[in-house]
């Protein structure tokens, strides 16, 4: 029903917004921090990256300046949150309003054009294998190694912290653990994967724009709640693989929704199709498990 | 031998239905699929004028054309998604309204033609080298002011136009570029340019009075800030007979001579034309970038009279539209 452009593209575009769904996973799971800042924090990624590779930086260099500016994103709303007292909820839109107005200033307007440029993903267009099956690969064992990295820091004694900061930050206060400093960490490292997302994207899609951030969080948290409704939580490392296999599956679930026009469905359905999808992706082994209980 | 000479025929019949339904399929049946960034009203007329010119020009959705069409509901992510299905489907034609749409279908579908449309700099969105030159699958149809005819319809207005003047806020960057064409376009009609900044509403009568003595026409670009001021430029031109031309329709009824405007339907239709020719067997790169071709006249004789200007009667049968 779908061509394999369309398959190979869900993984690609799933694959980069698995990153965002580790980011998500780690403020929203994690930290317990209801955090909408991604919605700037993803287009941020995007302009920083495509502004100075266009300005002439080295595509690497640019693309871990986004990462930067993303983790700085992050620190602000922690900053917000922590030191003014103000909700977190609240904190993290007033960052995300702000960053539209700095996304315009760092590109100088609404979108910058990533076409024809040298980016990460120029040495990919030179491979024996077409460029639609290397950029989901490269985009896979990124999100992987990313994914690797960040269940072996939760693992670690500051990741620990990070977690029981999360948890039971009275627990975690009265352990000797510095619970401010948890959350600006924390939120540094879930919009800089944020971030990391965006130039990504910019540089896989030929442009940035200043629209792009628009529904991030929805997307992400879709992934992170999908993921784990069908998926085993039990362990850290089956979260987090559990957020990655969402946020393919949320892609893959729009590239079956653009193909609504078979069962009479129009364009204006999409998100509409897309809500359904999802819902019954989430509700379907919830429904197996009561049906089998209810057999026995 | 009865039996091979059976064989023989039936694999003939095969091979000739065969080829009779791919040349069917050739001849006839066509694909062209169409994504636009956003529900809009101008972004869905530019739709439906490709739709209408394609079926005047014989390729009618659901007899001869297959007729795909995606929004991404103003989500990016979703028209990256949707630019792989179409690079997927591989259609005769992509039609991509609205830069992002159209970048993200430069970048996924390599090997389709694809026709932009609506996206006011092609080049600047890097879907282009220049206007005149489009790549070898990437062409289409740029919704830019009509700058260079702005500057014919002042030479029309006002023939004895030497300097002209324009008002604009270098804080918006639409207009800073706008003005920047004014230059480019305005020596070609022998005007030199002269320019006033308005940064503010309030500046607006100001920066119209630094130019009286100075200038023989004042042209106003489609700037917020000027134009939320119009009526203070106006009353300041009546005064000292300077005749204000606009690049918007709207101004024309508050009291500005003549503007030059355009609609996306026939943005649209502009667009299917370009589709029209791709699908006839046309490259996209041997077609040019095109700028609005169609233009809608708006004039004003009472306020020409004002200014002390005349309309000339060439161009009274030209408007659209006249307001008394």
């Amino acid at each position: 029903m779908i061509s394999s452009f369309a398959f190979f593209g869900a993984l690609e575009t799933g694959f980069i917004f698995a990153l965002v769904a580790l980011g998500i996973f780690i403020s929203f799971r994690i930290l317990d921090f209801p955090d909408l800042t991604v919605d700037g924090s993803f287009p941020l990624g995007a302009a920083v990256a495509a502004s100075t590779i266009v300005a002439g930086l080295n595509p690497i260099l640019a693309t871990l300046l986004a990462c930067i500016a993303g983790s700085l994103a992050g620190v602000i709303t922690a900053l917000l949150n922590v030191k003014l007292k103000i909700l977190h909820l609240l904190a993290s839109i007033l960052t995300m309003i702000a960053l539209y107005s700095i996304n315009l200033r760092v590109m100088g307007g609404p979108n910058q054009a990533l076409l024809g440029v040298e980016t990460l993903l120029t040495p990919l267009d030179n491979l024996s294998i077409p460029y639609y099956i290397a950029y989901p690969i490269a985009f896979g064992v990124l999100a992987f190694v990313v994914l690797g990295l960040l269940v072996a820091f939760l693992k670690t004694e500051l990741g620990l912290a990070m977690r029981a900061t999360g948890s039971n930050p009275r627990m975690a206060k009265a352990n000797g653990v510095n619970t401010s400093l948890m959350i600006i960490l924390g939120m540094a490292i879930s919009n800089a994967l944020v971030a990391l997302a965006g130039a990504l994207f910019a540089q896989s899609q030929g442009s940035a724009d200043v629209t792009m951030g628009v529904g991030v969080i929805v997307i992400g948290l879709a992934s992170v709640i999908g993921g784990e409704a069908l998926l085993s939580t039990r362990t850290i490392l089956l979260w987090a693989l559990a957020c990655v296999v969402g946020s393919i599956l949320y892609r893959i679930v729009i590239a079956f929704a653009l193909n609504g026009e078979v069962l009479g469905l129009q364009a204006q359905d999409l998100n509409l199709i897309t809500a359904v999808l999802v819902t019954l992706a989430i509700v379907a082994p919830n429904m197996k498990s009561k049906l089998k209980a209810a057999r026995t | 031998m009865g039996i091979y000479n059976k064989f023989a025929f039936g694999a003939a019949l095969v091979a000739a239905s065969l080829t009779t339904a791919t040349m069917a399929y050739a001849t006839e049946t066509k694909h062209v699929a169409i994504t636009q960034i956003v529900e809009h009203p101008a972004l869905d007329s530019v739709r439906q004028g490709v739709q209408d010119v394609l079926a005047e020009s014989g390729f009618k959705a659901g007899e001869n054309l297959e007729w795909e069409y995606q929004s991404a509901q103003g989500n990016p992510t979703t028209a990256a998604q949707i630019a792989k299905k179409f690079a997927g489907n591989n259609p005769d034609v992509i039609v991509a309204i609205a830069t992002p749409s159209a970048q993200a279908m430069v970048a996924s579908a390599r090997n389709s033609n694809i026709i932009f449309s609506a996206v006011t700099d092609p080049v600047g969105a890097k879907l282009v080298k220049a206007w005149d030159q489009p790549s070898p699958k990437v062409s289409g149809v740029s919704d830019l002011t009509p700058v260079d005819k702005h500057m014919g319809l002042v030479k029309q207005i006002v023939p004895t136009a030497k300097k002209l003047g324009v008002i604009y806020n270098p804080g918006e960057a639409n207009s800073v570029s706008l003005v920047d064409l004014v230059k480019t376009h305005a020596p070609e009609h022998g005007m030199e340019v002269v320019e006033a900044a308005s940064p503010k509403s309030a500046d607006v009568q100001t920066a119209m009075r630094s130019l009286v003595g100075k200038v023989d026409a004042v042209y106003l670009p489609t700037d917020n800030t000027v134009i939320s001021a119009l009526e203070g430029i106006i009353k300041i031109a009546e005064q000292t007979d300077i005749p204000v031309i606009a690049a918007d329709t709207d101004s024309v009824k508050r009291g500005a001579i003549a503007a030059l405007g355009f609609n996306y339907y026939d943005v649209g239709r502009q667009t299917g034309g370009m589709v029209v020719e791709v699908l006839n067997g046309k490259a996209p790169g041997d077609l040019a970038v095109q700028g609005v071709d169609k233009t809608e006249l708006y004039l004003n004789p009472k306020a020409a009279e004002a200014m002390g200007a005349s309309i000339p009667e060439a161009l009274l049968s030209q408007a659209k539209e006249i307001i008394e």
